[in-house]
């Protein structure tokens, strides 16, 4: 895993309100490239929103968020090139379900990219190949099964070239037994060296492949360290708690 | 539900009861009818079709008088149906539109002010609304002589709106003929473009430049042909306007009444339509930075279709049916034409047959239509 | 995945959370939800300020009409011609026949306990005093204490259907239609789902012209043509004729809503049904039928606020019901030119009426969600 000193995003003093609710508070957080972060934490604890912030789909109302080197504003135009450059694997997978899977994956490519499209399927294609599920690639995503749903979802985000990928929660909304395939894609993932943001509650993979762990609660940053230290020596009782309560 | 053997004997024995039944219900039927009619020395057959009508009808698309048949007489009454239906569905389908993207609006002031109207019109009887706009609202327009003038050539007053009427010169069909040019165009621009994305991904605004030509082409013809229209403006003549395109307040009610009440009904069908698009799909889409316009059309209406066009089908054919209420406010459409007929003549069997085919068939029509729209939504995406 | 439990707890420090600050003030409370509701972009600013625009125009002048400068109480020159305000004194004194028509003022304590008795078992439906099989049960009795009351006989004045209208005319009709209608329409969709061939025919052969036809057509065919086929010396008065449009019209109708109900049963239903036992009809009648039409109440209950408003078409076979009886009283000689008013008046009791019965339909939609 090659980390370079080159900073993919940065949230500097980041702080967010649902109306009067303060629901991400101070949050500074820098993701080099090439680095796998997790984010863990309980459930309210603004993981989700955190990283829904990185690609806008959240506002934050005070602070500064800048991928890779932009600047992140109201300005919709601004937003769309972030986003572009930005994937994301949803916990719902969030397939078009009109589409076929091919479609899925090109969608993006033809409208965002504006590449023809001979030259979208022939990536689109690779990428299937990719996360190993080239044969499905005329049916429609009602006809796959959970994990095998995921697996495209991951690929559709790769068909952007994306700088980042961001996952939320991409296992949790899966049967157990088809965790581990979409588990095994993502730690190729970042063996490649792509750039990773996970929030999951998936413990194992972020010892496997995890640079830094991130732990938050309440809407604020509590611990943040390296997976042996994180899992070994947490430096708050909050951490703790939570460990003992997961492991 | 499988039968044993046993059962299919009963099976035929209780279908062959049941057709004897009908047979028999059928005879007596037709028996009494017989009977009756002859007792009220009321006429069979529609020979009555050449009969001089002897009422007359405001409101005819075509000329018509008194001394025309009662056969004419029903046509007129079925093309003012027809008429009423083509431009209802036309008109009520744009608002419709209109009224759901509101209630979906993230304005909150427009989205309430649509539900408002929603809730309003779904909840009270057409008829009511019919009764409203022709005796109340129409009917307190001033008189003739102080008529509102929004516009200069356009009158409003409680005998009608009054409109200025095109005159077409000769020169004027080259107009038209540009207009089908234009069509042509547009639609092959469209088609063509589609393939010229698929090789370049360069995307070519064929809706704007098919637009431009539709209007632009026969603007052009237009003014190089030297404006081949001229207008007839209503005159205030004594008591009344003569002149120029009127509509009829009986007309303008029912019409006005059927839109607004119909389009009530389809803006709930298009909301339902595009809130059934679950919102994890707009967040995929929105990730990947593609624009907000492509999203809607590419996303979200597609799927919001397949909700939309089933439900809508329904309230065209409602609002098809529900023209016959014209007979409560005065306007001949078939069954206010029908009824005098009937109240002419009694032969109220054959006048009731013609509605039913007459309404069965626009039915056939429009779910056709419909399904081969319906086909093409599903063509779309392929 | 074991983990060296080597947390010592002095390395532990006391973690203190960041307290809560309020949002800032231009993203939070009043001026945020306007900003985010009402003043998000240009675009919809405008609009905001053409509605409220729409508004002025329209609220205050309806207000001054309808409640300010109104008239309430008095008799026919309480409301001079040409008054700007509401004459709801014109509604007041117009109440009695607005409500039951020409029905005869010595009695009309029988519609009035007949209307009480409606409401009562309204109410305990709504608020589900009484288990749904003891419902279905009393309102299918309904009928006969309110028809005893209204119509006369064993031991009361009889009072001639010519004589019934205004809003007590329109219930009935709707009632009664709903109360027919919902039994022939299930006979008519499982008739559509038989494999008898003759049968399925009988029933589309029903529900597809009727549905394709408007309800005018239907009421015209009742009142008018239904004497002709008739034999000679049997007569249905008019009342009854176009009670039984209405039921027809209606059982096309609630055919298909109770058709799309058991098409949503699987077909695993009529086997385990007949593992059992049963045969077709107690199949049917006690587990396929029950668990179709829990499927579609919603629906079923739209038909009902449909059939409602579609009596108002009675007054064209000439028939006074509620909207019928306004518009004739709108004619009175005495009280001419308060036409707005009896509309406005009709549409508010109509729209009354049916927005509980959706909001009724709603609820059971919500609580059919809930399980």
């Amino acid at each position: 895993m090659m980390v370079s000193k080159d900073i993919m995003i940065q949230m500097i003093d980041v702080n967010k309100w649902y109306g009067n609710f303060h629901v991400l508070k101070e949050i500074n957080l820098a993701v080099h490239k090439g680095e796998c972060i997790v984010i863990c934490g309980p459930s309210g604890s603004g993981k989700s929103t955190l990283i829904r912030c990185i690609n806008h789909l959240e506002y934050h109302q005070e602070g500064q968020i800048i991928v890779d080197g932009t600047k992140l504003t109201k300005n919709l135009k601004n937003i769309e090139k972030i986003r572009s450059e930005v994937g994301m694997v949803f916990q719902s997978f969030n397939l078009f379900p009109h589409l076929t899977i091919l479609q899925n994956l090109t969608f993006a490519p033809i409208w965002v990219r504006r590449l023809p499209r001979a030259e979208a399927e022939k990536i689109a294609i690779k990428h299937l190949k990719r996360v190993q599920i080239l044969e499905q690639a005329d049916k429609f995503p009602g006809q796959l099964s959970g994990g095998q749903q995921q697996r495209v979802a991951i690929a559709r985000a790769l068909c952007m070239n994306p700088k980042v990928i961001l996952f939320d929660e991409p296992t949790s909304a899966l049967d157990p037994e088809m965790v581990k395939e979409v588990l095994d894609v993502m730690v190729e993932l970042a063996n490649e060296g792509i750039t990773m943001v996970c929030v999951t509650h998936e413990m194992g993979f972020a010892k496997t492949v995890a640079n830094r762990i991130i732990f938050m609660d309440g809407g604020e940053i509590v611990e943040e360290n390296e997976p042996n230290d994180f899992f070994n020596n947490p430096r708050w009782d909050r951490t703790q708690l939570f460990l003992s309560q997961i492991l | 539900m499988r039968m044993e053997k046993g059962g299919r004997l009963i099976g035929l024995v209780m279908q062959t009861v049941v057709v004897g039944g009908i047979i028999y219900l059928g005879y007596l039927l037709f028996h009494n009818t017989q009977a009756n009619l002859e007792a009220r020395n009321i006429a069979s057959g529609f020979g009555f079709f050449s009969v001089e009508a002897g009422f007359p009808i405001s409101n005819a698309l075509l000329p018509y008088s008194p001394a025309d048949t009662y056969g004419y007489a029903f046509f007129i009454g079925t093309l003012n149906t027809l008429y009423v239906a083509f431009f209802g569905i036309i008109a009520t389908t744009f608002i419709g539109i209109f009224i759901g993207v509101a209630r979906v609006s993230t304005n909150w002031l427009i989205a309430k002010l649509a539900e408002i109207y929603v809730e309003t019109l779904r909840n009270i009887p057409l008829l009511l609304i019919l009764f409203f706009t022709y005796g109340v609202v129409l009917a307190g327009l001033p008189g003739p002589r102080s008529s509102l003038n929004p516009f200069s050539g356009f009158f409003i007053n409680n005998r009608g709106l009054y409109l200025p009427k095109p005159l077409f010169q000769n020169d004027f069909v080259f107009v038209l003929l540009a207009l089908v040019f234009g069509l042509i165009i547009a639609f092959v621009v469209s088609r063509w473009s589609v393939i010229y994305r698929d090789k370049t991904g360069i995307v070519i605004p064929s809706g704007w430049i098919g637009l431009g030509v539709i209007i632009g082409l026969p603007a052009v013809t237009y003014f190089a042909m030297s404006s081949p229209l001229s207008w007839e403006i209503a005159v205030l003549k004594g008591f009344n306007f003569q002149g120029g395109i009127v509509f009829r307040p009986e007309f303008s009610a029912l019409m006005i009444g059927l839109v607004l009440y119909t389009a009530a009904f389809i803006g709930e069908n298009v909301r339902s339509g595009i809130q059934s698009v679950d919102v994890g799909q707009l967040d995929a889409a929105k990730s990947f930075g593609v624009s907000k316009g492509t999203i809607m059309r590419r996303v979200v209406l597609p799927q919001a279709f397949r909700v939309i066009i089933p439900a809508t089908t329904n309230d065209y054919t409602s609002l098809v049916k529900n023209s016959s209420l014209a007979v409560a406010i005065g306007y001949p459409d078939m069954v206010s034409v029908g009824g005098t007929i009937i109240g002419q003549n009694d032969q109220a069997i054959e006048i009731i047959g013609l509605w039913m085919a007459v309404y069965l068939a626009i039915n056939l029509i429009i779910s056709a239509i419909m399904n081969w729209v319906n086909s093409k939504a599903q063509l779309v995406e392929r | 995945m074991t983990f060296s439990q080597s947390w010592s707890g002095s390395n532990l420090k006391v973690f203190k959370p960041l307290p809560s600050r309020p949002a800032p003030r231009q993203t939070a409370g009043l001026i945020g939800w306007l900003r985010t509701n009402l003043f998000n972009g240009w675009f919809n600013s405008v609009l905001t300020v053409m509605a409220l625009g729409l508004l002025w125009q329209i609220v205050p002048p309806f207000l001054s009409w309808a409640i300010f400068d109104a008239v309430w109480t008095g008799g026919s020159n309480a409301c001079p011609p040409g008054y700007e305000g509401a004459c709801w004194a014109f509604i007041f004194n117009k109440f009695r026949v607005l409500m039951v028509g020409l029905y005869p003022s010595d009695h009309l304590l029988r519609p009035i306990l007949a209307g009480i008795i409606f409401i009562t078992l309204a109410a305990v439906t709504v608020f589900r005093l009484l288990e749904p099989k003891k419902l279905i049960a009393l309102w299918f009795l309904l009928p006969l204490p309110v028809y005893w009351l209204i119509a006369g006989g064993f031991g009361l004045t009889g009072v001639d259907q010519s004589l019934w209208g205004g809003l007590m005319l329109s219930l009935g009709l709707a009632t009664i239609g709903v109360l027919m209608s919902l039994p022939l329409g299930i006979l008519l969709a499982l008739g559509r789902q038989s494999n008898f061939a003759i049968i399925k025919s009988i029933s589309i052969g029903i529900i597809e012209p009727v549905r394709g036809v408007p309800l005018i057509t239907i009421l015209f065919m009742a009142s008018v043509m239904m004497p002709l086929f008739l034999p000679a010396g049997l007569n249905i008065n008019n009342l009854l004729r176009v009670q039984i449009g209405i039921i027809i019209f209606s059982a096309a109708y609630m055919a298909e809503v109770v058709r799309g109900g058991l098409q949503a049963i699987s077909l695993g239903q009529y086997d385990a049904a007949k593992s059992i036992g049963l045969n077709y009809w107690k199949a049917t009648a006690l587990i396929v039928l029950p668990q179709a039409l829990r499927h579609v109440i919603p629906s079923l209950i739209g038909r009902c606020i449909a059939l409602f408003k579609d009596t108002t078409l009675v007054i064209i076979v000439g028939l006074l019901d509620f909207l019928g009886m306004v518009k004739a009283s709108a004619q009175d000689p005495e009280w001419l030119g308060h036409d707005a008013e009896a509309y406005v008046f009709c549409a508010f009791v109509f729209w009354v009426i049916c927005f509980c019965m959706s909001r009724y339909g709603r609820s059971l939609e919500r609580k059919k969600e809930e399980k």
